[in-house]
Protein backbone atom coordinates (compact mmCIF):
# COMPACT_ATOMS: atom_id res chain seq x y z
CA UNK A 1 0.00 0.00 0.00
CA UNK A 2 1.76 3.32 -1.02
CA UNK A 3 1.43 6.11 1.53
CA UNK A 4 -1.18 8.49 0.82
CA UNK A 5 1.54 11.58 0.40
CA UNK A 6 2.42 10.08 -3.04
CA UNK A 7 -0.82 11.71 -4.39
CA UNK A 8 0.84 14.66 -3.62
CA UNK A 9 2.45 14.15 -6.53
CA UNK A 10 -0.09 16.07 -8.79
CA UNK A 11 0.71 13.80 -12.32
CA UNK A 12 -0.11 10.95 -9.98
CA UNK A 13 -2.92 11.86 -8.41
CA UNK A 14 -4.20 13.45 -11.87
CA UNK A 15 -4.00 9.72 -12.78
CA UNK A 16 -5.76 8.03 -10.15
CA UNK A 17 -8.18 10.17 -9.81
CA UNK A 18 -8.65 9.91 -13.50
CA UNK A 19 -9.01 6.13 -13.22
CA UNK A 20 -11.25 6.67 -10.18
CA UNK A 21 -13.83 9.56 -11.75
CA UNK A 22 -15.59 7.05 -13.80
CA UNK A 23 -16.36 5.02 -10.83
CA UNK A 24 -17.01 7.44 -8.63
CA UNK A 25 -20.01 8.90 -10.64
CA UNK A 26 -21.79 6.06 -11.30
CA UNK A 27 -22.26 4.77 -7.69
CA UNK A 28 -22.95 8.86 -6.74
CA UNK A 29 -25.52 8.26 -9.55
CA UNK A 30 -26.80 5.01 -8.79
CA UNK A 31 -26.63 5.72 -4.70
CA UNK A 32 -28.48 9.21 -5.27
CA UNK A 33 -31.23 7.86 -7.71
CA UNK A 34 -32.03 4.45 -5.66
CA UNK A 35 -31.71 6.62 -2.34
CA UNK A 36 -34.40 9.59 -3.72
CA UNK A 37 -36.64 6.89 -5.95
CA UNK A 38 -37.23 4.78 -3.03
CA UNK A 39 -37.20 7.67 -0.37
CA UNK A 40 -40.01 9.67 -2.59
CA UNK A 41 -42.07 6.70 -4.12
CA UNK A 42 -41.86 3.57 -1.28
CA UNK A 43 -41.98 5.87 2.04
CA UNK A 44 -44.97 5.85 4.05
CA UNK A 45 -45.83 9.41 4.79
CA UNK A 46 -45.15 10.89 8.12
CA UNK A 47 -48.29 10.76 10.57
CA UNK A 48 -47.78 14.39 11.74
CA UNK A 49 -45.62 15.97 8.88
CA UNK A 50 -47.53 14.01 5.96
CA UNK A 51 -45.28 13.77 2.90
CA UNK A 52 -43.03 16.91 3.50
CA UNK A 53 -40.92 13.83 5.63
CA UNK A 54 -39.63 13.42 1.99
CA UNK A 55 -38.05 16.62 1.96
CA UNK A 56 -35.44 14.85 4.70
CA UNK A 57 -33.61 13.09 1.92
CA UNK A 58 -32.28 16.00 0.51
CA UNK A 59 -32.03 18.26 3.86
CA UNK A 60 -30.04 16.18 6.08
CA UNK A 61 -27.54 15.19 3.52
CA UNK A 62 -27.03 18.36 2.24
CA UNK A 63 -26.83 20.04 5.60
CA UNK A 64 -24.05 17.18 6.21
CA UNK A 65 -22.33 17.66 3.54
CA UNK A 66 -22.32 21.36 3.90
CA UNK A 67 -20.93 21.17 7.54
CA UNK A 68 -18.15 18.04 6.74
CA UNK A 69 -16.76 20.15 3.20
CA UNK A 70 -15.47 22.90 5.24
CA UNK A 71 -13.57 20.50 7.37
CA UNK A 72 -12.33 19.13 4.48
CA UNK A 73 -11.27 22.14 3.25
CA UNK A 74 -9.88 23.24 6.82
CA UNK A 75 -7.81 19.60 6.57
CA UNK A 76 -6.39 20.47 3.29
CA UNK A 77 -5.67 24.01 4.59
CA UNK A 78 -3.93 22.85 7.34
CA UNK A 79 -1.80 19.79 5.20
CA UNK A 80 -1.28 23.17 2.66
CA UNK A 81 0.31 25.05 5.39
CA UNK A 82 2.13 22.26 7.06
CA UNK A 83 3.31 19.95 4.16
CA UNK A 84 3.12 22.21 1.29
CA UNK A 85 1.58 20.12 -0.85
CA UNK A 86 0.26 21.89 -3.87
CA UNK A 87 -2.72 19.45 -4.56
CA UNK A 88 -3.61 20.09 -0.87
CA UNK A 89 -4.75 23.76 -1.17
CA UNK A 90 -5.83 23.78 -4.92
CA UNK A 91 -8.69 20.28 -3.28
CA UNK A 92 -9.18 23.10 -0.53
CA UNK A 93 -10.18 25.68 -3.41
CA UNK A 94 -12.14 22.79 -5.57
CA UNK A 95 -14.19 22.09 -2.34
CA UNK A 96 -15.44 25.63 -1.45
CA UNK A 97 -18.09 26.00 -3.81
CA UNK A 98 -19.24 22.48 -3.63
CA UNK A 99 -19.94 23.35 -0.18
CA UNK A 100 -21.83 26.69 -0.74
CA UNK A 101 -23.84 25.15 -3.14
CA UNK A 102 -24.46 22.52 -0.23
CA UNK A 103 -25.27 24.75 2.33
CA UNK A 104 -27.97 26.65 -0.35
CA UNK A 105 -29.71 23.68 -0.82
CA UNK A 106 -29.73 22.83 2.88
CA UNK A 107 -31.03 26.50 3.46
CA UNK A 108 -33.86 26.51 0.40
CA UNK A 109 -34.83 23.10 1.33
CA UNK A 110 -35.39 24.14 4.97
CA UNK A 111 -37.13 26.72 3.82
CA UNK A 112 -39.59 24.92 1.83
CA UNK A 113 -40.37 22.46 4.19
CA UNK A 114 -40.68 24.76 7.00
CA UNK A 115 -43.52 26.71 5.25
CA UNK A 116 -45.95 24.38 5.97
CA UNK A 117 -44.59 23.17 9.27
CA UNK A 118 -43.88 25.91 11.08
CA UNK A 119 -46.01 28.52 9.33
CA UNK A 120 -42.64 30.55 8.31
CA UNK A 121 -39.75 30.29 5.16
CA UNK A 122 -37.81 31.48 7.98
CA UNK A 123 -37.01 32.05 11.24
CA UNK A 124 -34.08 33.02 13.09
CA UNK A 125 -33.39 29.93 14.98
CA UNK A 126 -29.70 28.75 16.09
CA UNK A 127 -29.68 26.19 13.49
CA UNK A 128 -30.71 27.99 10.21
CA UNK A 129 -28.59 31.47 11.76
CA UNK A 130 -25.13 29.32 12.04
CA UNK A 131 -26.03 28.06 8.52
CA UNK A 132 -26.38 31.02 6.80
CA UNK A 133 -23.11 32.35 8.57
CA UNK A 134 -21.63 29.56 7.68
CA UNK A 135 -22.33 30.26 3.85
CA UNK A 136 -21.15 33.76 4.63
CA UNK A 137 -17.61 32.06 5.43
CA UNK A 138 -17.99 30.01 2.11
CA UNK A 139 -18.80 33.66 0.31
CA UNK A 140 -15.49 35.25 1.68
CA UNK A 141 -13.15 32.13 1.03
CA UNK A 142 -14.37 32.08 -2.42
CA UNK A 143 -14.32 35.90 -3.17
CA UNK A 144 -10.52 35.84 -1.24
CA UNK A 145 -9.33 32.94 -3.65
CA UNK A 146 -10.76 34.89 -7.04
CA UNK A 147 -9.23 38.14 -5.64
CA UNK A 148 -5.76 37.28 -5.38
CA UNK A 149 -2.88 36.59 -8.35
CA UNK A 150 -0.17 34.75 -6.92
CA UNK A 151 -1.67 31.09 -6.70
CA UNK A 152 0.48 30.87 -3.67
CA UNK A 153 -0.46 33.55 -1.64
CA UNK A 154 -3.61 33.10 -2.62
CA UNK A 155 -3.19 29.50 -1.10
CA UNK A 156 -1.87 31.02 1.98
CA UNK A 157 -4.17 33.24 2.59
CA UNK A 158 -6.84 31.17 2.28
CA UNK A 159 -5.60 29.02 4.24
CA UNK A 160 -5.44 31.00 7.34
CA UNK A 161 -8.90 32.11 6.39
CA UNK A 162 -10.41 28.44 6.72
CA UNK A 163 -8.73 27.98 10.21
CA UNK A 164 -9.73 31.74 11.79
CA UNK A 165 -12.91 30.63 10.33
CA UNK A 166 -13.53 27.64 11.43
CA UNK A 167 -12.89 28.99 15.08
CA UNK A 168 -14.85 32.21 14.65
CA UNK A 169 -17.62 29.88 12.89
CA UNK A 170 -17.88 27.40 15.71
CA UNK A 171 -17.93 30.67 17.91
CA UNK A 172 -20.82 32.12 16.07
CA UNK A 173 -22.57 28.59 16.59
CA UNK A 174 -22.85 29.15 20.62
CA UNK A 175 -23.44 32.83 20.39
CA UNK A 176 -26.23 32.13 18.29
CA UNK A 177 -27.38 29.15 20.72
CA UNK A 178 -27.25 31.64 23.49
CA UNK A 179 -28.86 34.25 21.36
CA UNK A 180 -32.06 32.16 20.69
CA UNK A 181 -33.88 29.39 21.36
CA UNK A 182 -35.06 27.60 17.92
CA UNK A 183 -37.60 25.94 16.33
CA UNK A 184 -35.45 23.34 14.45
CA UNK A 185 -35.74 19.65 16.22
CA UNK A 186 -32.36 18.29 17.17
CA UNK A 187 -30.35 16.04 15.46
CA UNK A 188 -32.11 13.68 13.04
CA UNK A 189 -29.42 10.77 13.17
CA UNK A 190 -27.31 9.79 16.13
CA UNK A 191 -25.98 6.27 17.33
CA UNK A 192 -28.52 6.58 20.26
CA UNK A 193 -31.22 4.00 18.55
CA UNK A 194 -34.27 5.90 20.35
CA UNK A 195 -33.55 8.74 19.18
CA UNK A 196 -33.25 8.09 15.09
CA UNK A 197 -35.85 8.21 12.75
CA UNK A 198 -37.74 5.05 11.67
CA UNK A 199 -36.29 2.59 10.14
CA UNK A 200 -38.53 3.14 6.83
CA UNK A 201 -37.33 6.44 6.61
CA UNK A 202 -33.83 5.65 7.95
CA UNK A 203 -32.66 3.06 4.94
CA UNK A 204 -33.06 5.46 2.17
CA UNK A 205 -31.92 7.92 3.98
CA UNK A 206 -28.63 6.23 4.46
CA UNK A 207 -27.88 5.58 0.62
CA UNK A 208 -29.13 8.89 0.26
CA UNK A 209 -26.12 10.45 2.87
CA UNK A 210 -23.70 7.97 0.51
CA UNK A 211 -24.91 8.85 -2.69
CA UNK A 212 -23.95 12.75 -1.77
CA UNK A 213 -20.72 11.72 -0.32
CA UNK A 214 -20.12 10.07 -3.48
CA UNK A 215 -21.34 12.42 -5.54
CA UNK A 216 -18.80 15.18 -3.14
CA UNK A 217 -15.69 13.00 -3.74
CA UNK A 218 -16.38 13.35 -7.35
CA UNK A 219 -16.96 16.43 -7.88
CA UNK A 220 -13.94 16.99 -5.69
CA UNK A 221 -11.52 14.82 -7.60
CA UNK A 222 -13.02 16.61 -10.76
CA UNK A 223 -12.81 20.19 -9.68
CA UNK A 224 -9.00 19.48 -8.12
CA UNK A 225 -7.91 17.95 -11.39
CA UNK A 226 -9.59 21.08 -13.44
CA UNK A 227 -7.10 23.35 -10.71
CA UNK A 228 -4.15 21.34 -11.36
CA UNK A 229 -4.83 21.85 -15.33
CA UNK A 230 -5.54 25.44 -14.76
CA UNK A 231 -2.02 26.38 -12.96
CA UNK A 232 -0.22 23.57 -15.14
CA UNK A 233 -1.67 26.00 -18.17
CA UNK A 234 -0.93 29.44 -16.48
CA UNK A 235 2.62 28.47 -15.59
CA UNK A 236 3.50 27.32 -19.01
CA UNK A 237 1.68 30.61 -20.78
CA UNK A 238 4.13 32.33 -18.49
CA UNK A 239 6.98 30.64 -19.11
CA UNK A 240 5.98 31.11 -23.05
CA UNK A 241 5.82 34.72 -22.29
CA UNK A 242 9.38 34.50 -21.40
CA UNK A 243 10.74 32.96 -23.54
CA UNK B 1 -46.99 5.30 -9.86
CA UNK B 2 -47.19 8.61 -8.49
CA UNK B 3 -47.71 9.00 -4.56
CA UNK B 4 -50.02 10.88 -3.22
CA UNK B 5 -48.81 13.47 -1.90
CA UNK B 6 -51.64 15.67 -0.30
CA UNK B 7 -51.99 19.28 -0.09
CA UNK B 8 -47.86 18.78 0.53
CA UNK B 9 -47.07 18.51 -3.01
CA UNK B 10 -46.12 21.74 -3.93
CA UNK B 11 -43.37 21.78 -1.24
CA UNK B 12 -41.84 18.57 -1.72
CA UNK B 13 -41.76 18.60 -5.55
CA UNK B 14 -40.88 22.23 -5.43
CA UNK B 15 -37.98 21.29 -2.63
CA UNK B 16 -36.55 18.30 -5.08
CA UNK B 17 -36.70 20.22 -7.84
CA UNK B 18 -34.36 23.16 -6.83
CA UNK B 19 -31.89 20.61 -5.31
CA UNK B 20 -31.61 18.14 -8.35
CA UNK B 21 -31.64 21.67 -10.24
CA UNK B 22 -28.91 22.88 -8.23
CA UNK B 23 -27.26 20.00 -7.85
CA UNK B 24 -27.06 19.26 -12.00
CA UNK B 25 -25.90 23.10 -12.30
CA UNK B 26 -22.73 22.40 -10.00
CA UNK B 27 -22.29 18.87 -12.02
CA UNK B 28 -22.37 20.89 -15.41
CA UNK B 29 -20.52 24.02 -14.45
CA UNK B 30 -17.78 21.52 -13.23
CA UNK B 31 -17.48 18.92 -16.00
CA UNK B 32 -17.55 22.09 -18.57
CA UNK B 33 -14.60 23.62 -16.99
CA UNK B 34 -13.21 20.51 -16.61
CA UNK B 35 -13.15 20.05 -20.35
CA UNK B 36 -12.32 23.71 -21.37
CA UNK B 37 -9.00 23.96 -18.73
CA UNK B 38 -8.00 19.93 -20.37
CA UNK B 39 -8.54 21.11 -23.76
CA UNK B 40 -6.84 24.47 -23.19
CA UNK B 41 -3.90 22.53 -21.29
CA UNK B 42 -2.87 20.93 -24.47
CA UNK B 43 -2.93 23.42 -26.94
CA UNK B 44 -0.58 25.06 -25.10
CA UNK B 45 1.35 21.69 -24.59
CA UNK B 46 1.37 21.26 -27.92
CA UNK B 47 2.41 24.26 -28.61
CA UNK B 48 5.08 23.74 -26.27
CA UNK B 49 6.42 21.03 -27.81
CA UNK B 50 6.47 21.87 -31.27
CA UNK B 51 7.56 25.26 -31.02
CA UNK C 1 6.32 49.57 18.86
CA UNK C 2 5.44 52.61 21.31
CA UNK C 3 6.72 55.01 18.68
CA UNK C 4 4.89 52.99 15.63
CA UNK C 5 1.49 53.41 17.57
CA UNK C 6 1.94 57.24 18.22
CA UNK C 7 2.78 57.56 14.62
CA UNK C 8 -0.65 55.56 13.13
CA UNK C 9 -2.62 57.78 15.76
CA UNK C 10 -1.14 60.65 14.75
CA UNK C 11 -1.67 60.14 10.80
CA UNK C 12 -4.60 58.94 11.78
CA UNK C 13 -6.31 62.37 13.67
CA UNK C 14 -4.60 64.53 10.71
CA UNK C 15 -6.50 65.72 8.30
CA UNK C 16 -7.76 63.31 5.64
CA UNK C 17 -6.71 60.69 7.98
CA UNK C 18 -10.51 59.54 8.69
CA UNK C 19 -10.56 59.93 12.46
CA UNK C 20 -13.83 62.03 12.06
CA UNK C 21 -15.26 60.53 9.30
CA UNK C 22 -16.18 56.89 11.03
CA UNK C 23 -17.62 59.04 14.21
CA UNK C 24 -19.88 61.33 11.20
CA UNK C 25 -20.78 57.52 9.58
CA UNK C 26 -21.80 56.15 12.90
CA UNK C 27 -24.11 60.06 13.20
CA UNK C 28 -25.78 59.57 10.06
CA UNK C 29 -26.52 55.52 10.44
CA UNK C 30 -28.54 56.54 13.82
CA UNK C 31 -30.49 59.83 12.33
CA UNK C 32 -31.08 57.85 9.07
CA UNK C 33 -32.72 54.75 11.15
CA UNK C 34 -35.54 57.69 12.74
CA UNK C 35 -36.21 58.43 8.89
CA UNK C 36 -37.11 54.55 8.09
CA UNK C 37 -38.86 53.33 11.07
CA UNK C 38 -40.91 56.18 12.47
CA UNK C 39 -40.69 58.74 14.89
CA UNK C 40 -42.32 56.36 17.35
CA UNK C 41 -40.69 56.82 20.92
CA UNK C 42 -41.41 53.30 22.03
CA UNK C 43 -40.33 51.72 18.92
CA UNK C 44 -36.84 53.62 18.83
CA UNK C 45 -36.34 52.68 22.33
CA UNK C 46 -36.83 49.18 21.86
CA UNK C 47 -34.20 48.87 19.27
CA UNK C 48 -31.99 52.00 20.56
CA UNK C 49 -29.82 49.70 21.41
CA UNK C 50 -28.99 46.93 18.71
CA UNK C 51 -28.79 50.19 16.29
CA UNK C 52 -26.08 51.86 17.86
CA UNK C 53 -24.22 48.67 17.70
CA UNK C 54 -24.65 48.10 14.08
CA UNK C 55 -23.67 51.92 13.72
CA UNK C 56 -20.57 51.36 15.79
CA UNK C 57 -20.00 48.19 13.78
CA UNK C 58 -19.85 49.92 10.22
CA UNK C 59 -18.44 52.50 11.28
CA UNK C 60 -15.67 50.55 12.67
CA UNK C 61 -15.29 49.05 9.44
CA UNK C 62 -15.17 51.53 7.63
CA UNK C 63 -11.43 52.79 8.45
CA UNK C 64 -10.36 49.56 8.39
CA UNK C 65 -8.65 49.56 4.70
CA UNK C 66 -6.64 52.15 6.02
CA UNK C 67 -4.70 50.17 8.26
CA UNK C 68 -1.76 48.78 6.39
CA UNK C 69 -3.00 50.03 2.42
CA UNK C 70 -1.49 53.97 3.05
CA UNK C 71 2.09 51.65 4.61
CA UNK C 72 1.54 49.07 1.85
CA UNK C 73 1.64 51.57 -1.16
CA UNK C 74 4.69 53.90 0.19
CA UNK C 75 6.73 50.92 1.02
CA UNK C 76 7.16 51.79 4.64
CA UNK C 77 5.58 48.82 5.53
CA UNK C 78 8.70 46.70 4.12
CA UNK C 79 10.26 48.55 6.17
CA UNK C 80 8.91 48.00 9.20
CA UNK C 81 8.44 44.62 8.42
CA UNK C 82 12.29 44.12 7.81
CA UNK C 83 12.96 45.92 11.10
CA UNK C 84 13.71 44.52 14.36
CA UNK C 85 10.06 44.81 15.63
CA UNK C 86 8.31 41.45 15.45
CA UNK C 87 5.22 41.76 13.28
CA UNK C 88 2.67 40.11 15.84
CA UNK C 89 3.80 43.36 17.48
CA UNK C 90 3.31 45.36 14.82
CA UNK C 91 -0.16 44.40 14.16
CA UNK C 92 -1.57 44.65 17.65
CA UNK C 93 0.04 48.46 17.59
CA UNK C 94 -2.23 48.93 14.65
CA UNK C 95 -5.03 47.20 16.28
CA UNK C 96 -4.48 49.10 19.22
CA UNK C 97 -4.24 52.55 16.92
CA UNK C 98 -6.89 51.54 14.89
CA UNK C 99 -9.66 51.62 18.42
CA UNK C 100 -8.22 54.42 19.40
CA UNK C 101 -9.03 56.60 16.85
CA UNK C 102 -11.77 54.76 15.81
CA UNK C 103 -13.44 52.38 18.46
CA UNK C 104 -12.93 55.09 21.45
CA UNK C 105 -14.66 57.81 19.57
CA UNK C 106 -17.58 55.69 19.03
CA UNK C 107 -17.49 54.52 22.44
CA UNK C 108 -17.78 58.43 24.22
CA UNK C 109 -20.07 59.20 21.15
CA UNK C 110 -22.58 56.05 21.76
CA UNK C 111 -24.37 57.24 25.10
CA UNK C 112 -25.28 61.21 23.03
CA UNK C 113 -26.59 59.52 20.15
CA UNK C 114 -28.67 57.23 22.21
CA UNK C 115 -30.64 59.88 23.23
CA UNK C 116 -31.35 60.60 19.59
CA UNK C 117 -32.84 56.99 19.61
CA UNK C 118 -34.83 57.85 23.34
CA UNK C 119 -32.83 54.71 24.83
CA UNK C 120 -33.90 53.82 28.62
CA UNK C 121 -31.78 55.34 30.93
CA UNK C 122 -30.83 52.17 32.68
CA UNK C 123 -29.12 51.10 28.96
CA UNK C 124 -26.81 53.91 29.23
CA UNK C 125 -23.90 52.51 31.50
CA UNK C 126 -24.39 49.08 29.79
CA UNK C 127 -24.35 50.62 26.24
CA UNK C 128 -20.95 52.33 27.03
CA UNK C 129 -19.68 49.27 28.71
CA UNK C 130 -20.50 46.62 26.45
CA UNK C 131 -19.18 48.82 23.49
CA UNK C 132 -15.66 49.64 25.46
CA UNK C 133 -15.48 45.78 26.18
CA UNK C 134 -16.46 44.73 22.56
CA UNK C 135 -14.62 47.39 20.51
CA UNK C 136 -11.29 46.11 20.72
CA UNK C 137 -12.37 42.72 19.23
CA UNK C 138 -13.60 44.55 16.62
CA UNK C 139 -10.34 46.19 15.57
CA UNK C 140 -8.49 42.93 16.02
CA UNK C 141 -10.41 41.03 13.97
CA UNK C 142 -10.85 44.39 11.64
CA UNK C 143 -6.41 44.26 11.42
CA UNK C 144 -6.93 40.83 10.56
CA UNK C 145 -8.90 41.27 7.70
CA UNK C 146 -7.00 44.40 6.83
CA UNK C 147 -3.50 42.60 6.71
CA UNK C 148 -5.46 39.60 4.14
CA UNK C 149 -6.69 42.40 1.68
CA UNK C 150 -3.40 44.46 1.83
CA UNK C 151 -2.35 43.30 -1.50
CA UNK C 152 -5.51 43.68 -3.22
CA UNK C 153 -6.56 46.68 -5.13
CA UNK C 154 -10.11 47.75 -4.10
CA UNK C 155 -10.25 45.53 -1.69
CA UNK C 156 -12.65 47.55 0.63
CA UNK C 157 -15.97 45.36 -0.33
CA UNK C 158 -13.73 42.24 -0.05
CA UNK C 159 -12.73 43.01 3.17
CA UNK C 160 -16.18 43.55 4.29
CA UNK C 161 -17.65 40.44 3.13
CA UNK C 162 -14.47 38.56 5.04
CA UNK C 163 -14.32 40.58 8.17
CA UNK C 164 -18.46 41.19 8.67
CA UNK C 165 -18.89 37.31 9.89
CA UNK C 166 -15.79 37.48 11.79
CA UNK C 167 -17.86 40.05 13.76
CA UNK C 168 -21.26 37.80 14.60
CA UNK C 169 -19.87 36.78 17.82
CA UNK C 170 -19.15 40.06 19.24
CA UNK C 171 -22.04 41.75 17.67
CA UNK C 172 -24.21 38.74 19.57
CA UNK C 173 -23.18 39.53 23.13
CA UNK C 174 -22.69 43.38 22.33
CA UNK C 175 -25.88 43.74 21.69
CA UNK C 176 -27.27 41.33 24.07
CA UNK C 177 -25.51 43.23 27.07
CA UNK C 178 -26.79 46.59 25.84
CA UNK C 179 -30.20 45.34 25.49
CA UNK C 180 -30.37 43.58 28.81
CA UNK C 181 -29.29 46.84 30.11
CA UNK C 182 -31.67 49.03 28.93
CA UNK C 183 -34.72 46.86 29.69
CA UNK C 184 -33.21 46.13 33.74
CA UNK C 185 -32.11 42.45 33.19
CA UNK C 186 -29.22 40.75 33.89
CA UNK C 187 -26.29 41.04 31.86
CA UNK C 188 -23.60 39.10 33.59
CA UNK C 189 -23.71 35.98 31.14
CA UNK C 190 -23.18 38.14 28.09
CA UNK C 191 -20.57 40.31 29.48
CA UNK C 192 -18.74 37.66 30.92
CA UNK C 193 -18.99 35.72 27.02
CA UNK C 194 -18.79 39.32 25.09
CA UNK C 195 -15.02 39.96 27.40
CA UNK C 196 -13.82 36.21 26.57
CA UNK C 197 -14.23 37.14 23.13
CA UNK C 198 -12.54 40.10 23.30
CA UNK C 199 -9.96 38.35 25.15
CA UNK C 200 -9.60 35.81 22.81
CA UNK C 201 -9.18 37.48 19.73
CA UNK C 202 -6.30 40.11 20.88
CA UNK C 203 -4.51 37.09 22.27
CA UNK C 204 -4.52 34.90 18.85
CA UNK C 205 -5.05 37.54 16.43
CA UNK C 206 -2.75 39.47 15.92
CA UNK C 207 -0.44 35.98 15.83
CA UNK C 208 -2.49 35.44 12.27
CA UNK C 209 -2.33 38.89 11.00
CA UNK C 210 1.62 38.66 11.29
CA UNK C 211 1.71 35.40 9.41
CA UNK C 212 -0.83 36.55 6.73
CA UNK C 213 0.87 39.98 6.47
CA UNK C 214 4.45 37.94 6.43
CA UNK C 215 2.68 35.77 3.44
CA UNK C 216 1.47 39.11 1.68
CA UNK C 217 4.84 40.85 1.97
CA UNK C 218 7.04 37.59 0.75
Amino acid sequence: MASIWEYANPKKFTATAERLLPVLAVLAVVALATGLIWGFFFTPDDYRQGSTVKIIYLHVPSALMAINTWLMMLAASLIWLIRRHHVSALAARAAAPVGAVMTVIALLTGAIWGQPMWGTWWAWDPRLTSFLILFLFYLGYIALWSAIENDDTAADLTSVLCIVGSVFALLSRYAVNFWNQGLHQGASLSLDKEKNVADVFYHPLLLCIAGFVLLFVALVLLRTVTEIRARRTRALLARERMA
Amino acid sequence: MMPELGKYAGAVLSSYGVSLLLLAGLVAVSVWRSRRTARALREVEERVRNG
Amino acid sequence: MIALFIRDVRLAVRAGGGFGLGLAFFLIVVVLVPFALGPETALLSRIAPGVLWIGALLACLLSLDRIFALDFEDGTLDLIATSPLPLEGVCAAKALAHWVTTGLPLVVAAPVLGVLLSLPAAGYPWLVVSLLVGTPALSVIGTFGAALTVGIKRGGLLLSLLVLPLYVPTLIFGAEVARAGAGDLAVETPLVLLAAVTCVTIALLPFASAAVLRMNLR
